[in-house]
C-alpha cells in the first residue's frame, strides 16, 4: 500500500466533485437517523430485526467484502500477478458460498444465534467461544483500523486531502449511523456502496477495453503466463503468481475460502438478518452470482493497465515507493487517465463508500460480538435487552476509536498491510475446521474443538513467524521449489487448518462426548432435514445453486 | 419504512444528475486539460443513465413499505 515517500499523483476535483462527495455525506447520515426510530430492541440493533429479504441480505452478505482495500488491492494484484487473481472471485468464493447457503445455514439459523461464537457455545463450550470471540475482535479491530489508514492514506495521496482530517471525518461518519441504528445501517449503506462501486468503477474496465481496442485486444497485449486461469498451474514458473494448482485448490479453494465464506461473522451476519431459513439459505447463493460478475471492474481494469503498461506510447506508469512499484495505484490511476469533472466525484465516492461501508461493517461485527460473546458472556450474564442495545451502541463509539488507534498504529508502522491475509489465516482457517467437524461429526467433543483451535491459531501464527524471519524455506511450506508471497499464504492457511483438523479429531477420540439430545438442531444427522419441503424444486436454494456452479464451470473452461 | 431499493433510486438520482450537469457544463466551458475520451462525452451519457436507472428504483419502489 501508500507508504512514506510515496509520489504523489493528485487528482484535482471540480465543484462538481466535492458535490457529490458532499450529497453522499448527507445521504448517509439522513438514512441513519431515519432507520433510527425503527431500531427499537437489541434484536434490531444487532441482527437487524430478522427481517430483511433475501436480496437485501444477499447483496449486504457481497458487500460487507468488497471493500474500497479489496478493490484497490485486487486490481493491483491482477497488475502484479495477471488473471490468476481471478481465481479469488471465483474457485475461491464460490463452492464456499454455496456450501454456507445449501449445508452450513441450517444449523446456524435454526439456531437462533446472534453470532457465529454463539454457535461454538452451543455446540461446544463457553471457552470455545469465548476463544473465537477474542480472536475475531482482535482481527476485527486491526483490520478495521488498518483499512482506516489505507483511505486516509491514498485520500492523501490521490486528493491531497490532509491525512488526520480524512480519517476523523470519516470514522466520525460511520460512528454516527451505526451508533443510531446498528446492523440496519450497516446493511443500508452496503447496499448503496454496491451500486456506487459498479456505477461509480464500471466505466473505468469498459473505457480502457475502449482505448485498447476490444477485449480480445486487451488479452492479447500481456504475457501469456498473465492471461490464462489454469493452463500454466501445473509448473509454478509459468504463471504470474508462481503457484501450482494444487496450492490454488487446496489453499484458496478450500480453506482460505471456506474458512472466510463460512465462519467470517462480518459476512455471515448478514445472513442472519434474513427474515426465514429460505432466505438466509438464498443470502450467499445470490451474493455468488454477484461475486463471479465482479472481476470485469477489478480484473479487467488490472488488465487493461498491464496492456497500457507494456505499451511505451501510452504513457501510462504506476507510482513507485521508494523504488518498489506501487500495484495500488493502479485503480486511482486509471480514474484519472478515464474519467472527466463529475465521474472523478462518483469514482471518489464509489471508493470512499467502499471504505466506509467496510469500516461499518467491522464495526457491527465488532459490536455484536464484543456485546453477546463477551460482555454477557464473561462480564454481566443477567444484563437487560434495554441494557445490551446501550452496551452495542457504546460498543460501536469504542470499536471506532479504537480502530482509529490500530490505523495510527499503522501509519508509524505501515507493513501492517501485509499481515492483512496473514490475520485472516490466523483466525478462520483453523475456525473452518472446528466449524466443519462441528455441523457433520457427532462424536466430536468441547475438549477437542478447543485444544484444535489452539494448535490450528498457534500453528498458523508460529508458520507466519517462521516464513518472515526466514527460520526456514517457504519452499517447504508451499511443497515446490518456487512460490511467491501469495503461495505461502495460500500454503500456510492449509497447513493451519489440517492441523486444527487433525488435533480436534484425535483429542475428540479420548475426551468426553455430550449427549446426543443436546446436539438436535445444532449437527447434522441429529437435525430434521424438512427445510425446503414446501419449496418447488426451481424455487429452492438448491436449484440456484446449481446454476450458480454451471456458470463458474464454464468462466473457468472459456479463460482455461 | 421505505425499501431501501427506494433510496437507492433516489441516491442515484441526485448524483446522476450532477454527473449529467457537469458534462453540460464542461461542453460550454471546456476544462483546460483534455482527457481521453472526452469527446464521447462519457458524464453526460452516464449520467442520464444514472438518471433512468434512479428513476425506476423510485418508482417501483415509491408505494412500497416494508417491517
Amino acid at each position: 500500500m501508500f507508504q512514506k515517500g510515496t509520489l504523489m499523483a493528485t487528482i484535482g476535483l471540480s465543484f462538481f466533485d466535492w458535490l457529490i462527495i458532499i450529497i453522499y455525506f448527507a445521504f448517509i447520515l439522513g438514512l441513519g437517523y431515519y432507520l433510527k426510530r425503527f431500531t427499537k430492541s437489541q434484536e434490531d440493533f444487532f441482527i437487524a430485526g430478522r427481517k430483511n429479504s433475501a436480496w437485501v441480505a444477499g447483496i449486504a452478505f457481497l458487500s460487507a467484502n468488497l471493500g474500497a482495500l479489496e478493490l484497490l488491492g485486487m486490481t493491483g494484484n491482477t497488475f502484479k500477478y495477471g488473471m490468476y487473481v481471478a481465481h479469488f472471485y471465483w474457485i475461491g468464493a464460490i463452492p464456499a458460498m454455496l456450501f454456507l447457503g445449501i449445508y452450513m445455514m441450517p444449523f446456524y439459523y435454526s439456531s437462533r444465534i446472534h453470532s457465529v461464537p454463539g454457535y461454538l457455545k452451543l455446540r461446544f463450550d463457553e471457552r470455545t467461544r469465548v476463544l473465537n470471540a477474542i480472536a475475531f475482535a482482535i482481527m476485527t479491530l486491526l483490520v478495521s483500523g488498518i483499512n482506516l489508514y489505507a483511505m486516509a492514506l491514498v485520500l492523501h495521496t490521490f486528493l491531497g486531502w490532509n491525512w488526520d482530517v480524512s480519517m476523523w471525518i470519516s470514522a466520525a461518519t460511520v460512528a454516527v449511523y451505526v451508533t443510531m441504528s446498528g446492523l440496519l445501517s450497516a446493511i443500508f449503506t452496503e447496499i448503496i456502496q454496491f451500486f456506487l462501486i459498479w456505477f461509480g468503477l464500471f466505466l473505468v474496465s469498459f473505457l480502457g477495453i475502449v482505448e485498447i481496442g476490444g477485449i480480445k485486444e486487451v488479452f492479447a497485449r500481456i504475457p501469456h503466463s498473465f492471461s490464462t486461469l489454469w493452463s500454466t498451474s501445473a509448473d509454478p514458473t509459468q504463471n504470474g503468481m508462481v503457484i501450482t494448482w494444487a496450492g490454488i485448490v487446496f489453499g484458496l479453494g478450500f480453506v482460505l475460502s471456506f474458512g472466510y465464506w463460512t465462519t467470517d461473522f462480518l459476512v455471515v451476519q448478514r445472513a442472519f438478518s434474513a427474515k426465514d431459513l429460505r432466505s438466509a439459505r438464498m443470502t450467499p447463493i445470490i451474493a455468488s452470482f454477484f461475486k463471479m460478475a465482479v472481476p470485469f471492474l477489478v480484473i479487467m481494469s488490472g488488465l487493461v493497465a498491464l496492456a497500457l503498461a507494456n505499451d511505451p506510447k501510452s504513457g501510462f506508469v504506476l507510482l513507485q515507493d521508494g523504488g518498489q512499484v506501487n500495484y495500488d495505484s493502479t485503480l486511482p490511476l486509471l480514474i484519472q487517465r478515464y474519467y472527466p469533472s463529475g465521474l472523478i466525484g462518483l469514482g471518489i465516492t464509489a471508493l470512499l463508500a467502499g471504505f466506509m461501508a467496510g469500516q461499518a461493517g467491522n464495526v457491527s461485527a465488532f459490536n455484536t460480538v464484543w456485546t453477546y460473546d463477551i460482555y454477557r458472556s464473561l462480564i454481566n450474564k443477567n444484563a437487560s435487552d434495554e441494557h445490551l442495545l446501550w452496551m452495542g451502541r457504546v460498543a460501536t463509539v469504542v470499536g471506532i476509536i479504537l480502530s482509529v488507534g490500530t490505523a495510527y498504529w499503522a501509519k508509524t508502522f505501515p507493513s501492517i498491510m501485509d499481515y492483512m491475509q496473514a490475520i485472516f489465516s490466523w483466525v478462520n482457517a483453523p475456525l473452518f475446521a472446528t466449524m466443519l467437524l462441528g455441523m457433520f461429526v457427532v462424536w466430536i467433543t468441547p475438549a477437542g474443538a478447543f485444544w484444535g483451535l489452539i494448535c490450528g491459531m498457534g500453528s498458523s501464527f508460529l508458520l507466519f513467524l517462521a516464513v518472515k524471519f526466514q527460520w526456514f524455506d517457504p519452499v517447504a511450506l508451499t511443497l515446490s521449489s518456487t512460490a511467491s508471497d501469495m503461495a505461502a499464504n495460500f500454503w500456510r492457511a492449509w497447513w493451519a487448518w489440517l492441523i486444527c483438523f487433525v488435533v480436534t479429531i484425535v483429542i475428540s477420540l479420548f475426551t468426553n462426548k455430550r449427549p446426543k439430545e443436546e446436539l438436535v438442531g445444532l449437527v447434522k444427522g441429529l437435525t430434521e432435514e424438512n427445510i425446503t419441503d414446501h419449496v418447488p424444486f426451481i424455487k429452492s436454494p438448491g436449484f440456484y445453486a446449481i446454476i450458480s456452479i454451471i456458470i463458474l464451470i464454464i468462466l473457468n473452461i472459456y479463460y482455461w | 419504512m421505505k425499501p431501501i431499493w427506494y433510496f437507492v433510486g433516489l441516491l442515484l438520482l441526485f448524483i446522476g444528475s450532477v454527473v449529467t450537469i457537469s458534462g453540460l457544463y464542461s461542453l460550454i466551458s471546456p476544462p483546460a486539460q483534455q482527457k481521453i475520451f472526452t469527446n464521447l462525452h462519457p458524464d453526460i451519457w452516464w449520467g442520464l443513465f444514472m438518471v433512468v436507472a434512479g428513476l425506476i428504483f423510485l418508482l417501483v419502489n415509491r408505494k412500497k413499505t416494508v417491517q
